[in-house]
C-alpha cells in the first residue's frame, strides 16, 4: 500500500482593510480527450488543420444527422476516473445543453448533466515535502467541444471554424477544496500530470487542450471549516466563475485579483453577484461576461438521439488492469527504491518521459548518482539547448554507462563531465570512449606519489604555509590533479598530500 | 389497364415474369403525376432519376434473384434527405437545400432497385395533421364527399404520400410518423400505412422532428405491399444509435391469414365521448370481422390513455425545439437579409421568423417553454412519467396475452381544407388522439381502410402490435383487410 500521509497546508489569507479573509476555490477543468476521432463522429481531431477540414456532416449539424458515441472516448473517461480513484458509473446518459451560437452548429452541446460517467474521486496536490491538499473530485463528464468563431479576418463578417466542433472533452469538476492561487495552479498541474501519465489528455494548455473555469469566493476565517463539517454551502461566500483560462500564471493572477475585488466589495458593505467573469491578462483584471438579463437558460434534457450509456464492470476491470503507475506511486517508489529526496523524486516524476529515462539510467546503478546526473547534467543541458527529453542526444543507456563508470571509480566526476560532453556531441559507448581516449582515473598510488613528491619539492614555500594552515593542502591536491590531467583519483591524491605534508 | 394502378406485389410479380418493364411502369406513374398537379402531392419531380433507376432495374430483373422492390416506382416524403435532390422538409428555412448524402432508408430502397419518382408534400417539419403547414401549399385528398367539390385534406403530416398512393401516382410512398403522421393520412385516403416499432427503421438522414418518437414506414395500397416495403426499409443501422440490432423477419411470409385463437384487445378508453357514430360502427364491424376470423376478442383497459395527448404535445415540441435549433441561417438553407448594424441575434431572429411557418414556430415556442428552468419538472418531466405509464399500460395487456389491439385510426373522416383554419390548434391536435399512444410507447401500429362513411369517404381502423412483432401485426391487418374487402377508389377529378 502506498503511504501517503501528509500535512495539510495553511489556506491563503488576505488581509482586508477591516479583517482577514480566506479563499475558497473550486475548479472545472475541460480536458480534451486524447483520441484520434471526435466524441460523436469519425472526424479527425488533429490540431492545426486548415479551417473546416476536420468536419463531418454530423459535426456541422446537417439535417437528419445523428451522433454515434466513440467508445474509445468512453474508455479514456473511465481510465481517467480510475486514475483519480473515482466511482465509475456503469450507467450514464447524455443530455443536450441548448443555446444559440454560431460556433455551436447543432444549437446544443451534448453533455452529461444528470448522469455523468464518473462520480466522486480525489487528487492529492503537493504543496511541499510532506505537505499536500486533498482535493475532492465531484464528477467527470464527457461533452462536445464547440467550434471557433473568428472575428478578425474581415471588418464586416465573422467566420466559423468547425474543426474543434464535437471534439471530446472531459469536464473534471472539483469540490471547493482549493484554498489559494498557488494551490489552484498546483491542482491544475497535478491533474495535468495524472492525465498525461494516463494518456487520456495531452495537456497542452497553449493549444487549449486543457482549460480551467475557476470558481472563487471569499469567507471569514473559520467559515470554511464549518462548511467542511456540514457540507452546507451557506457557510461560504457567493462565488464568481472565471471562465476559460489556459495558463497557470493567469489562473493565479485571476484568482488573486478576483478575491481582492470581492473583499473590497464586501468590506464596503456590498454583496457579491453570482456571475461569470473573464480574466483580461493585459489589464490584470476580471470583468463580468454577461448581465443577468442575458443569463442563459440551457434547457437541459436527455438527448433522445442517444440511448443511456451502459458499460460492464468487467470492461472497467479490464481497463483497471492496464492502468499505468501513477505519479504518487512512482514518486514514492523512487524515494524508497533509489533513496531519492522528496524534491528529486518530484522533479523526476513530473513528466513520464523523464521518469522513464531516469529509471533506465538508475536501474541496477547508484540511484542518487543517477538522479544527480539526470537532473543536473542532462536536464540542464536540455534546457540550455531547448530540447525535450525525447530528443536527447544522450540516451538513457549512455548516461547509465557514464554513471556506472563513476560508481566503479573508473573515471572521476570531473572527467565524467567531459565524457558527457563527448557523448552529447559525438555519441558512442562511454566505456569505449574512456578506454580509447585514456580517460581512466589513475589509481596507481606509485604514479600519484611521484606527482605529489614532485609538487612538494617544487614549492617549499607553499609547504611551509600549509603546515601552518592545513586548509592550504587543497592547493597541492589541485596541482597534482592538474599534473595528472585530472585523471588521478581525487581521494587518493588527498590522502597522499596530507601524509606527505605531515598533516 | 394502366400500370400505375398496380400494387407493389402485382408489379413485382409481373416484373419478375418480364411481363412488364420498370421503364413502362415508371413512365405510367410519371404520366399520372404530370396529370395530377392539382393534388399537390409531388413537390419535386425527379423523372430523370426515375428513368435511369428504372433502366437499371430492368437490367437487374433480366437475371433471377432481383429484390422485391426492384423496379418499383415510389414517392419519397420530403423529410428524407436524398442526395443531390431538394430535401427541405416542406420548410422555407431549408429552401434550396440539397443534401450531399442519402438517408439510410432511401439508400436501402435504391439498393433494392426501387425507383424514385420525386419528393412528396408534407406538413412543415412533419408538424401538422392536414398538410396545410407545408411551405409548398397543401396537398389535396383525391377523395371527395359525394356530390361535393370541397377539397379535403389528405391528412398529415405525410399528406403528399397518402394523396399520391391513393391517386395511383406511385405504387407506394415513404412516410414518417411521430404522432400519427402515417396512420392518419392513410386512414383519410383509404390506404394502408404502418409505423413500425421504434428502432426498426433507421432515422439517419431523415430530418428530425421529435427524435424519440419519429419512425419511418411505408404507405401502400395493400397490407401485403406494406409488408414487402417495410421489409426493405428495416434493419439495424450503426449510424443511428437508437436503431435496434434485431433480425428482420420475413413480413410477407407472416401473412397467413390465420389468426385463430389470437387475442385482440379492445381498449375501453378509446371509446371517446362525442365519437361519431360512424366511427363507432366501423370499430364494431372491425371487431366482428376479427371475431369471425377466429380471434378471441377481449375488453382491455389502457388507463393512462387520456393523458397521452397532453404528454405528447409536451415531449414532441420539447424535442423539436432543440432539433430545430440548427436551422439558424449560419450553415445552410435560408438566411434573412440583414439590415445595417444587425448582429448575430438579429440574424437568428429574422432568419427563423422568415423561415419557419406559424405551426413550427408555435411548437418551437411550446418546446422552449416546457424545457425552461422552473417549468421542466411540471411539464417535461411529468410528461416523461406519463409516457412511462402509457408504455406500462401496453406492457401489462401484452403480458396478459393480448396479441394486438384494435382501435379507430382517426376520430373522423377527412375534413375540408381550411375548415380548421380558425380553430384552436388543440382541435387539430385531437386528430392524433388514437395514434400518439403508439408513438409514446414505441409500438408498431398499422392503419387499414375498412369502410366508407355516409358521404363516401374512407375510414380506417388501427391495429397496435407488440414491439418487434410487425409480422403478426401485419397478419392481423391482412385479415382485417380481406374481411373488409375495401376496394373503393376515389373518382378521378384531378
Amino acid at each position: 500500500m502506498l503511504d501517503l500521509t501528509f500535512a495539510t497546508p495553511k489556506p491563503k489569507v488576505i488581509q482586508g482593510a477591516k479583517h482577514d479573509w480566506e479563499l475558497v476555490i473550486g475548479m472545472e477543468i475541460h480536458a480534451q480527450v486524447a483520441s484520434n476521432a471526435k466524441l460523436f463522429s469519425g472526424a479527425s481531431t488533429t490540431f492545426g488543420a486548415e479551417p473546416n477540414t476536420n468536419v463531418s456532416f454530423v459535426d456541422c449539424a446537417m439535417p437528419g444527422m445523428l451522433p454515434v458515441l466513440n467508445e474509445f472516448c468512453v474508455e479514456q473517461a473511465v481510465r481517467t476516473g480510475l486514475g483519480l480513484k473515482a466511482q465509475i458509473n456503469l450507467t450514464s446518459a447524455f443530455d443536450r445543453k441548448n443555446y444559440f451560437y454560431p460556433d455551436l452548429p447543432q444549437g446544443y452541446q451534448i453533455s452529461q448533466l444528470y448522469h455523468p460517467i464518473v462520480g466522486e474521486g480525489e487528487v492529492i496536490v503537493e504543496m511541499g515535502p510532506g505537505i499536500a491538499r486533498l482535493v475532492r473530485i465531484e464528477r467527470i463528464h464527457l461533452e462536445q467541444d464547440a467550434g471557433k468563431s473568428i472575428h478578425d479576418i474581415d471588418p464586416n463578417l465573422s467566420f466559423v471554424d468547425y474543426n474543434r466542433t464535437g471534439v471530446a472533452l472531459m469536464e473534471i469538476v472539483s469540490r471547493p477544496d482549493i484554498r489559494g492561487p498557488e494551490e489552484a495552479a498546483a491542482y491544475v498541474g497535478k491533474l495535468r500530470q495524472i492525465l498525461r501519465y494516463l494518456g487520456t489528455c495531452d495537456g497542452n494548455m497553449q493549444n487549449g487542450n486543457l482549460r480551467a473555469d475557476v470558481n472563487v469566493s471569499v469567507c471569514r476565517p473559520g467559515q470554511y471549516e464549518k462548511y467542511q463539517e456540514t457540507q452546507d454551502f451557506s457557510h461560504l461566500g457567493t462565488r464568481c466563475e472565471i471562465k476559460n483560462m489556459n495558463s497557470m500564471r493567469f489562473i493565479q493572477q485571476a484568482i488573486e485579483y478576483e478575491a481582492r475585488r470581492q473583499i473590497a466589495i464586501l468590506e464596503d458593505g456590498g454583496s457579491i453577484v453570482q456571475e461569470t467573469r473573464l480574466y483580461d491578462p493585459d489589464k490584470g483584471e476580471t470583468r463580468s461576461m454577461r448581465s443577468k438579463e442575458e443569463a442563459h437558460d440551457y434547457r437541459y434534457f436527455p438527448d433522445p438521439d442517444l440511448l443511456p450509456l451502459e458499460i460492464e464492470q468487467a470492461w472497467v476491470d479490464g481497463i483497471a488492469a492496464t492502468m499505468p503507475e501513477l505519479p504518487d506511486a512512482k514518486k514514492a517508489r523512487f524515494m524508497a527504491d533509489f533513496g531519492l529526496t522528496d524534491y528529486d523524486a518530484s522533479v523526476l516524476t513530473a513528466e513520464l518521459d523523464a521518469a522513464r529515462y531516469f529509471e533506465a539510467v538508475a536501474q541496477g546503478r547508484d540511484g542518487k548518482l543517477a538522479a544527480n546526473w539526470v537532473i543536473n547534467e542532462l536536464f540542464g543541458r536540455l534546457k540550455k539547448e531547448g530540447q525535450e527529453i525525447a530528443d536527447s542526444p544522450v540516451s538513457a543507456a549512455q548516461l547509465g554507462g557514464i554513471v556506472e563508470l563513476i560508481s566503479a571509480g573508473t573515471i572521476s566526476g570531473k572527467i565524467a563531465k567531459d565524457l558527457f560532453e563527448i557523448v552529447w556531441t559525438e555519441g558512442g559507448d562511454p566505456a569505449a570512449i574512456v578506454e580509447a581516449r585514456g580517460m581512466k582515473q589513475v589509481t596507481d598510488t606509485g604514479a600519484i606519489e611521484a606527482a605529489v613528491d614532485a609538487i612538494i619539492a617544487e614549492n617549499p614555500a607553499q609547504v611551509e604555509k600549509a603546515k601552518q594552515n592545513p586548509k592550504l593542502a587543497g592547493w597541492f591536491v589541485g596541482q597534482v590533479m592538474k599534473a595528472t590531467g585530472g585523471k588521478a583519483a581525487p581521494a587518493a591524491v588527498n590522502d597522499l598530500v596530507m601524509k606527505k605534508l605531515g598533516l | 389497364m394502366t400500370l400505375n394502378t398496380l400494387t407493389i406485389a402485382e408489379a413485382r410479380d409481373a416484373l419478375r415474369k418480364r411481363e412488364i418493364t420498370s421503364v413502362d411502369l415508371t413512365m405510367s406513374c410519371l404520366t399520372a403525376i404530370d396529370a395530377a398537379d392539382g393534388l399537390g402531392a409531388f413537390v419535386h419531380k425527379t423523372p430523370e432519376i426515375a428513368l435511369e433507376q428504372a433502366r437499371a432495374a430492368d437490367a437487374r430483373l433480366a437475371a433471377p434473384g432481383a429484390p422485391a422492390l426492384c423496379g418499383i416506382p415510389l414517392g419519397i416524403k420530403d423529410l428524407f434527405c436524398t442526395k443531390g435532390v431538394p430535401s427541405q422538409a416542406a420548410s422555407n428555412i431549408l429552401r434550396g437545400f440539397k443534401p450531399e448524402y442519402e438517408s439510410t432508408v432511401t439508400t436501402r430502397l435504391f439498393d433494392a432497385g426501387a425507383v424514385m419518382l420525386g419528393k412528396l408534400n408534407m406538413d412543415e417539419f412533419a408538424m401538422g395533421s392536414s398538410n396545410e403547414t407545408s411551405c409548398y401549399g397543401n396537398a389535396v385528398n383525391p377523395w371527395r364527399r359525394q356530390g361535393s367539390n370541397v377539397a379535403l385534406t389528405p391528412g398529415g403530416s405525410s399528406g403528399g404520400s397518402a394523396s399520391a398512393v391513393a391517386a395511383d401516382l406511385c405504387l407506394g410512398a415513404t412516410g414518417t410518423d411521430t404522432g400519427g403522421s402515417i396512420r392518419q393520412p392513410a386512414a383519410f385516403t383509404g390506404i394502408t400505412g404502418i409505423k413500425p416499432t421504434y428502432g426498426r427503421v433507421s432515422r439517419w438522414g431523415i430530418v428530425a422532428f421529435a427524435s424519440s418518437l419519429d419512425q419511418a414506414g411505408p404507405m401502400t395500397k395493400s397490407v401485403r405491399d406494406a409488408a414487402i416495403f417495410l421489409q426493405a426499409m428495416s434493419g439495424h443501422d450503426p449510424k443511428d444509435s437508437t436503431s435496434a440490432d434485431i433480425a428482420v423477419p420475413d413480413f410477407e411470409a407472416a401473412l397467413t391469414g390465420d389468426i385463430r385463437g389470437k387475442v385482440i384487445g379492445i381498449p375501453r378508453e378509446y371509446r371517446m365521448d362525442g365519437m361519431p357514430a360512424e366511427i363507432e360502427a366501423l370499430w364494431t364491424r372491425g371487431i366482428e370481422m376479427m371475431r369471425d376470423a377466429g380471434a378471441v376478442i377481449r375488453d382491455i383497459s389502457l388507463p393512462h390513455t387520456k393523458y397521452a395527448l397532453p404528454a405528447y404535445y409536451v415531449i414532441a415540441p420539447a424535442e423539436a425545439s432543440s432539433n430545430l435549433a440548427r436551422y439558424d441561417g449560419v450553415k445552410y438553407g435560408h438566411r434573412a437579409k440583414l439590415a445595417q448594424g444587425d448582429g448575430i441575434t438579429e440574424m437568428y431572429e429574422k432568419t427563423r421568423a422568415e423561415g419557419f411557418g406559424p405551426e413550427v414556430q408555435r411548437r418551437v415556442m411550446i418546446g422552449t417553454y416546457v424545457l425552461s428552468a422552473g417549468f421542466y419538472d411540471a411539464y417535461y418531466n411529468r410528461a416523461r412519467k406519463v409516457r412511462a405509464l402509457i408504455k406500462r399500460d401496453f406492457e401489462t395487456v401484452f403480458a396478459e396475452g393480448v396479441d394486438s389491439i384494435l382501435t379507430p385510426a382517426t376520430p373522423s373522416a377527412a375534413f375540408g381544407l381550411g375548415e380548421m383554419a380558425s380553430a384552436d390548434p388543440v382541435e387539430m391536435y385531437l386528430n392524433d388522439v388514437f395514434t400518439v399512444t403508439v408513438n409514446l410507447a414505441g409500438l408498431p401500429g398499422v392503419a387499414v381502410p375498412v369502410g366508407l362513411d355516409g358521404q363516401g369517404l374512407p375510414l380506417g381502423l388501427q391495429l397496435i402490435g407488440r414491439p418487434w412483432d410487425e409480422g403478426n401485426l401485419l397478419n392481423h391487418a391482412y385479415v382485417l383487410e380481406r374481411a373488409a374487402g375495401f376496394v373503393a377508389k376515389p373518382e378521378k377529378w384531378w
